[in-house]
């Protein structure tokens, strides 16, 4: 089972690259497990058709300890297993803790055992890594393999530059590798070849360039993957390349993150070389 | 009248408990990690945790208890506590060297996130582990679970050291869970007489029950050693006593290393003892010495002398699962009522096997895990009972309610004999008994007319 982490600046679009990324992957024929590491709880939205899911959290809350697999995960598009992690209301309490607990939780419940017979394990995580909370899916032994979505505006590239740091600290001792960027557009000037060199910087490539497309918007509207929502769009196809690309990566690396100055001079190089 | 206070009406709580039947997880892993020879336990959080859960062993066992702290202060906590740890692992091999450093974490460090097998790994990539020594460590939060968690988790933590080598080494891995260091010595005692080599896991019998003898020594010589630790991998089999206790290290050894185990209840009374010998004998292909046969008939006959003064009692008992489970059984088996149980350790399987136990009693049985004393105290005040087990605490309902009580589990106080007097396996139910007599004869005596007051019992 390759165990996938996607993590990114919030409202990047890491949960909507995520969903429609499994649903080219279920193309191919994969068994996915979904975790939604979010307190929000909307990873799994599109897969389910809607805000369907009783998050882990909640379920602990109001049944005490003893859980039981089929009371936190749920089937969505294409037979994946969606979880949502779940957490607190807004300014209160630990959503990293809830992390914590909900991954802990699916590991005791043998939602990663091989009987499962998964090809793959998302987690899909909020925003940065901010705290202890945050890396749980990569810490050794869950998550191996890091994407992060990311685009050529400033700060999208100084979050995805935050979080390789994350992980070499985490890759000295553990397996948690970079699997690569995947660049969501967001149709600045030179976006690809900036991404692709920003990617060389830090060790890794540009796995996939998603262009800027309002079906996604259509398909989220009606709370369904693009692939599902009309298959023969070309953005459906934008998505099943992410997925072949992904489900033939080896390229798994320890990243080298830059300093602030390097980062602010390859912005400098790329946005402004056709205004000059 | 301390608990005047207690209602006799009961209402459903959810969001209160009040006077606990349990502690924190990491007390339970402090007393597993003191069953291995030369183990320093080590407190992953503030120093008030450590200093809290030293105490706490320490007014039960009468010892001083050594451990380490990584002394979390405000920085630690935002940053985390990787310096503070590998600076302590430093230090601690440097100052105490000690054979193995055995870390828990704290409801601090685990709800900042701290990874300690990732901290674990730095450490020795960074060359802070000398050779031949060992840092083992377990998550021990105490917003889970309980005290008995923690000690199955550091048990566990235990059973991952085993590196097998491939060849059997002919010996039974005994897993005897959380019971009293003179407990440990008599189920070396027990397995020796019936003839079976044994690796018991952990081991605190001559760590917490040792002599005075002018001389401190902060490794004491009792515990289970590094070596017999990576020798259970090549054990023929093991026996955990205790579901709660030791099930989940058992079967740690059955999944890693293929050492089939039998989850047993603990030997306390005589069914659960018969039950642990007789696996002792099938799983080293023995038949049982008359040593045992005869401590068996000493303990039935003294079931049977008194079992006049036994019989229809109805008992409140609390404390742990495991120990609760095979204390109802002896009561039941003796043809005394356990008629209100409370644990504070969670587990609807609890509440489930008492009641499977006591089905036969002929009256209502009431049953809590995730339970408190506020609430055994409410059963008792709707339904008096002629004797009341349990933990120190206890004797404030004993004192308001005036009930006959034996002290029983963790922690003991205010009374002496638990480190040295065993109450497993047939003696350790002869001792219990004993105990048990002479609160309710002391009782008879004390409430007898004139008329009935008697020489012989």
């Amino acid at each position: 089972m390759r165990k996938v982490a996607i993590y990114g600046k919030g409202g990047i679009g890491k949960s909507t690259t995520t969903q429609n990324l499994v649903a080219g992957l279920v193309e191919l024929k994969r068994k996915i497990m979904v975790v939604g590491c979010d307190p929000k709880a909307d990873s799994t939205r599109l897969l389910l058709g809607g805000l369907a899911q009783k998050s882990v959290l909640d379920t602990l809350r109001e049944e005490g300890e003893d859980v039981e697999l089929a009371d936190i995960r749920k089937r969505g598009y294409g037979g994946t297993w969606c979880v949502e992690s779940g957490g607190p209301e807004p300014g209160v309490g630990c959503a990293g803790r809830g992390i914590i607990t909900s991954i802990n939780m699916l590991e005791s419940l043998g939602a990663y055992e091989e009987s499962e017979g998964l090809d793959y394990a998302f987690y899909d995580v909020l925003g940065d890594v901010v705290c202890g909370g945050f890396a749980m899916p990569i810490r050794d032994g869950k998550a191996e393999e890091i994407y992060i979505v990311v685009s050529g505006e400033m700060m999208a590239m100084y979050a995805a530059n935050n979080i390789s740091k994350g992980i070499v600290k985490f890759a000295a001792s553990g397996s948690v590798r970079l699997g690569g960027l995947i660049c969501n557009s967001r149709a600045v000037d030179n976006e690809a070849e900036m991404i692709e060199k920003f990617a060389a910087k830090l060790g890794t490539k540009m796995i996939y360039f998603v262009p800027r497309d309002n079906d996604v918007q259509r398909a989220e509207i009606n709370r369904k993957t693009v692939l599902e929502w009309n298959p023969a769009v070309p953005q459906a196809d934008v998505y099943r390349g992410l997925a072949k690309a992904i489900d033939a990566n080896k390229d798994l690396v320890i990243p080298t993150p830059m300093e602030i100055e390097v980062l602010e001079e390859l912005l400098m190089e790329y946005g402004l070389m056709e205004a000059a | 009248m301390l608990l005047r206070h207690t209602s006799k009406e009961i209402t459903e709580r959810k969001a209160l408990t009040i006077n606990p039947a349990k502690t924190c997880q990491p007390i339970g892993a402090m007393y597993a990690s003191l069953g291995i020879h030369g183990c320093l336990p080590h407190s992953h959080g503030s120093q008030g945790c450590c200093a809290y859960h030293r105490s706490a062993l320490t007014r039960h066992y009468k010892e001083p208890i050594s451990a380490s702290t990584s002394s979390f202060t405000e920085g630690a906590s935002v940053f985390g506590g990787q310096a503070n740890m590998l600076q302590a692992i430093n230090n601690i091999f440097t100052v105490y060297n000690p054979e193995v450093i055995a870390i828990h974490t704290t409801c601090l460090s685990e709800t900042i996130g701290d990874d300690l097998p990732q901290i674990k790994k730095k450490a020795q990539m960074e060359g802070k582990i000398p050779k031949g020594k060992y840092v083992i460590s377990a998550s021990t939060p105490s917003y889970a679970g309980s005290h008995v968690t923690g000690f199955s988790n550091m048990v566990t933590s235990m059973a991952m050291m085993a590196e097998p080598t491939g060849k059997k080494n002919g010996k039974v891995n005994i897993i005897p869970g959380w019971v009293e260091p003179a407990d440990m010595e008599e189920l070396k005692r027990i397995t020796a007489l019936v003839g079976v080599k044994t690796i018991l896991f952990p081991d605190t019998s001559g760590v917490l029950n040792g002599p005075l003898s002018g001389e401190y020594k902060m490794f004491p010589d009792g515990g289970t050693t590094v070596a017999e630790l990576q020798s259970t991998g090549d054990s023929i089999g093991t026996l955990a006593l205790g579901e709660w206790c030791s099930a989940d290290a058992a079967r740690t050894l059955d999944t890693m290393h293929k050492v089939p185990c039998s989850i047993l209840d603990m030997p306390y009374g005589l069914m659960a003892t018969d039950r642990f010998i007789d696996a002792l004998r099938t799983i080293a292909g023995v038949s049982i010495p008359d040593e045992i046969t005869y401590e068996r008939g000493q303990l039935v006959d003294m079931i049977s002398d008194m079992h006049q003064h036994l019989y229809g009692k109805k008992v409140a008992l609390v404390g742990d699962p495991d120990q609760l489970i095979a204390m109802t059984e002896f009561l039941v088996s003796m043809d005394m009522k356990p008629i209100h149980i409370v644990t504070g350790t969670p587990g609807k399987k609890f509440e489930k096997r008492i009641k499977e136990i006591t089905k036969d009693i002929g009256c209502e049985v009431n049953v809590r895990a995730r339970g408190d004393m506020y609430l055994l105290h409410q059963w008792i005040k709707n339904e008096p009972v002629d004797l009341l087990l349990g933990n120190t605490y206890c004797k404030y309902i004993a004192r308001d309610e005036d009930i006959p009580y034996v002290r029983w589990g963790f922690p003991i106080l205010d009374r002496q004999g638990h480190q040295y007097f065993p109450t497993v396996g047939y003696k350790g139910g002869l001792r219990l008994l004993e105990k048990i007599l002479g609160v309710l004869l002391d009782r008879q005596d004390r409430d007898a007319p004139e008329e009935k007051f008697e020489l012989v019992l």
